[in-house]
């Protein structure tokens, strides 16, 4: 594997809590010992339920938060040994997507402008040739360039998720992090943004870090994934081997637990725990089916090679069953859906 | 039939103008069965669910029949709603939040139902309000009945709600994307708990949802909506089987699926249309591949097969291969 793009060592990132004197009560244990590296030109997903850390992670990755421990290396070099005008500059290889399209435009702002802020701030062209960058972004992300003058209100979500990308994508960033990019759109219209994602990715060769609890968008586009669990890796793995042989029991209990493949497991009982204090050894033990001694009293190592996972038992484990291909439909479906399929729209 | 609607339109004022939210839609649900309404966000499933339960806001007007159990309901007065509504007809919606009282434990608000409806006294309702959290497998009821809203996860406080339905033996349970707030484990115990209460009490359910993995594993019957209207209704099975709406054959290639699929999703372009200004004839026109001069009239809802209904002028689609 080549020199990765994007390193994550040993990251620890915990929130104080304080009671209403301001005294210090605790943390939230957001992010836990995490390590974790992106190759060039690769989708890495990272996946996980509400508050397994995943956002937390994104935002050390771009240094928008600073880790309690660890350290963040982009290129080989530590983002944190760099001067704030170094840091600035690396700014421009490095975007963000969030995942809420309404929230992330300034209504006070043209589309135009909104996308040409990015070029200024990093004087990446002269102002003589904004418009015309604009335009090309604007068509990149499937916009008419008159979309340049309106306002973000005229536009509906997935538009304005198309815009967010332009903006994210108008300083050439070599590292793009999207944060449930498609999670608020409905699903013909996630559909085209998970596309559109898909040939950005391959037509540039962006480096993609895809933060997302559907696990069907993450199927679709990462080359690798990692599964969060109460801030810690409980599994991380080329998607192909993740889908298809997952080690980890709660990786395959979020696989089960995905509609759609008829009820054949019961599901994972419980809540997850609060990272206030979330379990001792395996953070997993207290909803996991295979549970033993050892689990409620070591913290499992996560151990592989290109397949990881942090689990004591994952060698005794019977095989996970495999994933049905239900596709009732057969080919008169797929043969129907290809109408779907907009002529040239994989140039 | 516990639930017969027939020809419901629904249409708002609003200071743009008038708005059909729901326009022509018929279903029926029998005991012990589930029926779901899918669609993308504004297509009608709430409005539907409101309006089957008299809970539309002031600003809409109704027309067509809704009958609960044979007795007509779409005429009744307010007052009679609210009796029945409690006894016969129980709601869960998506955010258990804004439905539960945050002033009042959990245990008191499922009481206060049973003090309503069973004529409980106070002791006694809050005793079967604890019953009722234990049986929706709410761990140490007993102490949970004793906590507020804000102090139980998002799960927890859903099964409180499906409790306090329970509370009433409601005979028809209409749930509004009970689980789309919830993560992904946590949803598939909440499905699992309201599929196996549907057997005990054999109540007849609508549940709406815009995930047609959840419409797969749940529903015995399917109504596909688009703009207001309804594209397609069938059986589940059958459904998967045979779409025979363009607008399903889309949304079915256009969800990503965990076992792979193609490297492209199927993709419906365009936007759903404005309710104000709604395309003339078929609705899905403008997005529709299929589409052609014919389509500039409404096509009516037409059964292909006894059961399986769709409202398209190239069904059956089959045709469409052929040529
Ligand atoms: N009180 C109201 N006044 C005016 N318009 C309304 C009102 N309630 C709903 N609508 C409109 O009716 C249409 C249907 O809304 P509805 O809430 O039924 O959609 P839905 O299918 O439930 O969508 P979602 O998946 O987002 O929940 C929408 O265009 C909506 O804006
Ligand atoms: S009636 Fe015409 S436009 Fe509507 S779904 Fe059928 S083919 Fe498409
Ligand atoms: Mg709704």
């Amino acid at each position: 594997m080549s020199e990765p793009l994007l390193e994550l060592r040993n990251l620890r990132k915990y929130f104080p809590l304080r009671d209403a004197l301001g005294r210090r009560r605790g943390a939230v244990r957001a992010v836990d010992g995490v390590s974790l590296s992106v190759a060039r030109g690769t989708v890495l997903a990272i996946v996980g339920e509400s508050g397994c850390g995943k956002s937390t992670l994104g935002r050390l990755a771009l240094r928008l938060i600073e880790p309690d421990v660890g350290s963040v290396l982009f290129e080989g070099e530590d983002l944190r040994a760099l001067s704030p005008a170094a840091l600035r500059a690396r700014r421009r290889d490095m975007q963000l997507i969030f995942q809420d399209p309404f929230a992330s435009l300034d209504p006070r702002m043209t589309v135009g402008a909104a996308i040409a802020e990015p070029l200024r701030l990093h004087r990446i062209i002269p102002r003589s040739g904004e418009a015309a960058r604009v335009a090309e972004l604007l068509e990149r992300v499937g916009l008419r360039p008159e979309a340049a003058r309106r306002w973000p209100h005229e536009f509906s979500g997935g538009q304005r998720q198309r815009i967010a990308i332009a903006r994210a994508l108008a300083s050439n960033p070599r590292l793009v992090i999207g944060d449930e990019p498609v999670s608020a759109l409905d699903v013909s219209v996630q559909a085209q943004v998970v596309n559109l994602l898909a040939d950005l990715i391959r037509d540039l060769g962006l480096t993609f870090v895809l933060i997302s609890h559907d696990l069907g968008v993450v199927r679709h586009i990462a080359d690798r994934v990692a599964v969060m669990y109460l801030g810690s890796l409980v599994e991380e793995a080329p998607a192909e081997a993740l889908f298809a042989a997952p080690r980890h029991p709660y990786t395959r209990a979020l696989l089960a637990a995905v509609p759609g493949r008829g009820l054949r497991a019961p599901p994972l009982e419980g809540d997850v725990p609060s990272p206030i204090a979330p379990p001792p050894g395996c953070r997993f033990h207290t909803r996991c089916p295979h549970a033993e001694a050892i689990c409620r009293e070591q913290v499992p190592a996560l151990t592989g090679e290109a397949h990881r996972a942090a689990c004591h038992l994952q060698d005794r484990l019977p095989p996970a069953p495999p994933l049905r291909e239900a596709e009732p439909g057969g080919e008169r479906l797929r043969r129907l859906q290809s109408f779907f399929q907009p002529a040239g729209s994989d140039a | 039939m516990v639930l017969e609607i027939r020809d419901l339109a629904v249409t708002f004022r609003t200071d743009r103008g008038p708005l059909r939210a729901v326009d022509g839609v018929s279903f029926a649900v029998e005991a012990g069965r589930t029926l779901a309404i899918v669609g993308e966000s504004g297509c009608g499933k709430s409005v539907t669910a409101l309006a089957a339960m008299g809970l539309l806001p002031g600003n809409a007007r109704l027309s067509g029949s809704i009958r609960l159990r044979g007795r007509e309901m779409a005429t009744l007065a307010q007052a009679e709603w609210r009796r029945r509504r409690g006894r016969e007809i129980a709601m869960v919606f998506q955010e258990p939040m804004t439905s539960l009282n945050p002033a009042f434990t959990a245990g008191e608000q499922i009481a206060e139902v049973l003090r309503l409806h069973e004529r409980l006294g106070e002791r006694a309702a809050f005793d079967r309000a604890i019953a009722l959290l234990d049986r929706v497998r709410i761990p140490d009821a007993a102490r949970r009945a004793r906590q507020y809203p804000h102090q139980l996860s998002g799960g927890m406080r859903q099964r409180v709600m499906i409790a306090m339905a329970l509370a009433c033996r409601p005979r028809l349970l209409i749930a509004d994307e009970p689980t789309t707030a919830l993560d992904v484990t946590v949803q598939a115990q909440i499905l699992a708990l309201l599929d196996e209460l549907k057997r005990e009490t054999g109540a007849a359910v609508v549940l709406i949802t815009h995930d047609l993995g959840i419409v797969a594993d749940h529903a015995d019957d399917v109504v596909v909506m688009y703009a207001g209207r309804v594209a397609e209704r069938a059986p589940a099975a059958r459904l998967f089987a045979r779409p025979e709406h363009p607008y399903t054959v889309g949304l079915l290639g256009a969800a990503p699926r965990i076992e792979g699929g193609p490297s492209r999703l199927a993709s419906i372009e365009g936007t759903v249309p404005d309710l104000l200004r709604p395309p003339e004839g078929c609705r899905f026109a403008p997005r529709c591949p299929f589409r052609g001069a014919d389509c500039i009239r409404q096509p009516p809802l037409a059964e292909v097969e006894p059961g399986h209904a769709t409202a398209c002028w190239r069904a059956p689609l089959d045709r469409v291969l052929a040529a």
